[in-house]
């Protein structure tokens, strides 16, 4: 089997050739360490940071000095909610979020747990979508945080942001949002949105590994995240990635160049391959909104059967995706986002995420149905599971 | 991170399916830990004329299941009980150690048979005196 298809684009992305080529000069041409600002090796350096931090600020509507530099997404998220916990304990030591974000903001809030803050998760209904009024109903007097991610990277559930944002203002309280998954798929609009801190990551969109960002609104009350140097305005110490920094912008750039033509055709590749899996496989669920989600993200349980398996078989196809399956992840629970939504393990074991990108075509997406179609055939003939009923009675074990 | 031989009997699994009328079937595990075992007997004059096995679970979850089958076909009902996870382990030339419980399931899946055959049959299988099927459900999810 020759064919190679990289459907896991939610795990990470192929750096384009555009970036690669905007990068290159960085190494061994403009190596000047940016705050070097008296001759002009360093000049350059500190003009190319700043020409990414306008890139990345205009793409949300924020202003350039409300853009610092990280190294990722987890980075982003920890100094986002270690930040203003810190800050603001004489005010409060409350944060809600949900049951459904990334590790990086789960283990960070029970880390914070062990200093005295205490966390409200919010649920979600079966899409995997917060309620507003059950998130009124949690904020307290003492609520200094709530952290809400834009859109989920294994269902792909978009939140209702701006009407969040509106509840945080209204009550004052801080708000983030880890958009890692968001960004370039749908309009960021941090003023629109009522946003304060938002996480982002290069790698998601075509960047490379190891950089990431944080909009901080002008006036948020938040700690500095690395003591050092002076870089970053001080928040962020530490001599700044040039080279990532500049992908980074390139990435951006071009996200908001292509968006529209990327997102319509994302999302016609999407619906081709949720219509194809629905039309050719029987008992099967998809995870997440119909409508309010990613349009790279493509989320199905394949009952009676099991997701590492999937994947085994897949690859053996050319075809990388993932699963939220407890067998791929090493834990003893298939994905806490899955079972959050309300799906029973037995079915959370046989999800599979597909993820797209623009490199993917119509053929591309016909062949991962039919390969599907097999393979989901195959493994059910040998599962010992063959209706609900079998599964209902494992799940009341 | 699997070996060859655990690829080769996901791949290809040998004794995969259902039988009729078997003299001893035998099904652990549950949906809820992720993975499922069912096999059935075949038994002639003490003899494992036939098995088959139905998994729902992993790549080592099969092939672990396809391996146990392999290893008591043809085998007497005592050479059979004593097959332990051990042996599956090292004729599929290892498991990574987080799917080590697949090759205890395999184990079990085969004793779990062999009880229901002695139930069935009446006959004392020597190692199962005190084998209690519920047990299966505390062993494998972890």
């Amino acid at each position: 089997m020759s064919k190679k298809l990289y459907l896991d684009n939610a795990a990470t992305t192929r750096v384009k050739k555009e970036v690669i080529e905007e990068m290159r000069q960085y190494f061994d041409e403009y190596y000047g360490n940016p705050s070097s600002s008296l001759y002009e090796l360093g000049r350059k350096s500190k003009e190319a940071i700043e020409n990414a931090r306008k890139q990345v600020a205009d793409f949300l509507n924020a202003d350039e000095k409300e853009l610092y530099f990280t190294a990722g997404g987890s980075e982003s998220d920890n100094w986002a909610v270690k930040g203003v916990a810190f800050a603001n304990k004489n005010k409060g030591n409350h944060i809600i979020t949900t049951k459904i974000e990334h590790h990086a903001i789960l283990h960070t809030c029970e880390y914070l747990e062990k200093f005295g803050f205490e966390t409200t998760y919010l649920d979600v209904d079966k899409y995997g979508m917060i309620d507003l009024e059950k998130l009124k109903e949690a904020i307290r007097p003492e609520t200094i945080l709530i952290s809400i991610m834009y859109a989920n990277n294994e269902i792909g559930t978009i939140q209702p942001i701006e009407q969040i944002g509106e509840i945080a203002q209204e009550h004052g309280i801080i708000f983030h949002t880890d958009a890692v998954q968001a960004l370039g798929s749908v309009k960021i609009d941090v003023k629109k949105q009522h946003i304060d801190l938002l996480s982002m990551s290069a790698h998601k969109i075509g960047g490379p590994k190891g950089v990431g960002g944080m909009f901080i609104r002008k006036g948020v009350k938040i700690d500095n995240f690395i003591h050092g140097g002076g870089q970053e305005r001080g928040r962020r110490a530490g001599t700044e990635g040039v080279q990532s920094i500049v992908g980074f912008g390139k990435a951006v750039e071009i996200a908001e160049r292509d968006f529209d033509k990327h997102i319509a055709n994302l999302t016609k590749l999407r619906d081709r391959l949720i219509d194809g899996i629905k039309l050719n496989i029987s008992e099967v669920v998809l995870n997440g909104h119909p409508t309010m989600r990613l349009p790279n993200n493509v989320n199905f349980s394949y009952k009676y059967v099991e997701g590492e398996s999937i994947l085994l078989l897949l690859d053996m196809e050319g075809i990388s995706a993932s699963s939220g399956s407890a067998c791929t992840s090493g834990s003893l629970d298939p994905s806490h986002v899955l079972l959050a939504t309300g799906l029973d393990h037995g079915t959370a074991h046989g999800s599979i995420r597909f993820s797209i990108s623009e490199e993917i075509t119509e053929e591309d997406i016909d062949y991962t149905v039919e390969t599907m179609k097999n393979i989901i055939s195959r493994l059910r003939a040998m599962s010992p599971i063959k209706n609900d009923e079998d599964l209902k009675k494992g799940n009341s074990l | 991170m699997y070996t060859e031989t655990v690829m080769d009997h996901f791949r290809n699994p040998r004794n995969v399916g259902s039988m009729e009328n078997a003299d001893g079937v035998g099904q652990v595990g549950n949906p809820k830990c992720g993975d499922i075992m069912k096999i059935y007997l075949k038994i002639n004059d003490d003899i494992i004329e036939d098995v088959k096995f139905e998994t729902f679970g992993c790549g080592s979850a099969i092939a672990s299941s396809s391996m146990a089958t392999e290893l008591i076909k043809g085998k007497s009902i005592d050479e059979a009980v004593e097959l332990s996870n051990k042996a599956v382990i090292e004729a599929l030339g290892g498991l990574p150690p987080v799917k080590v419980h697949c090759s205890v399931l395999a184990e079990q899946a085969v004793k779990s048979a062999l009880f229901d055959y002695s139930q069935k049959t009446g006959k004392v299988i020597k190692g199962l005196e005190d084998y209690k099927p519920e047990d299966d459900e505390d062993i494998h999810c972890h």
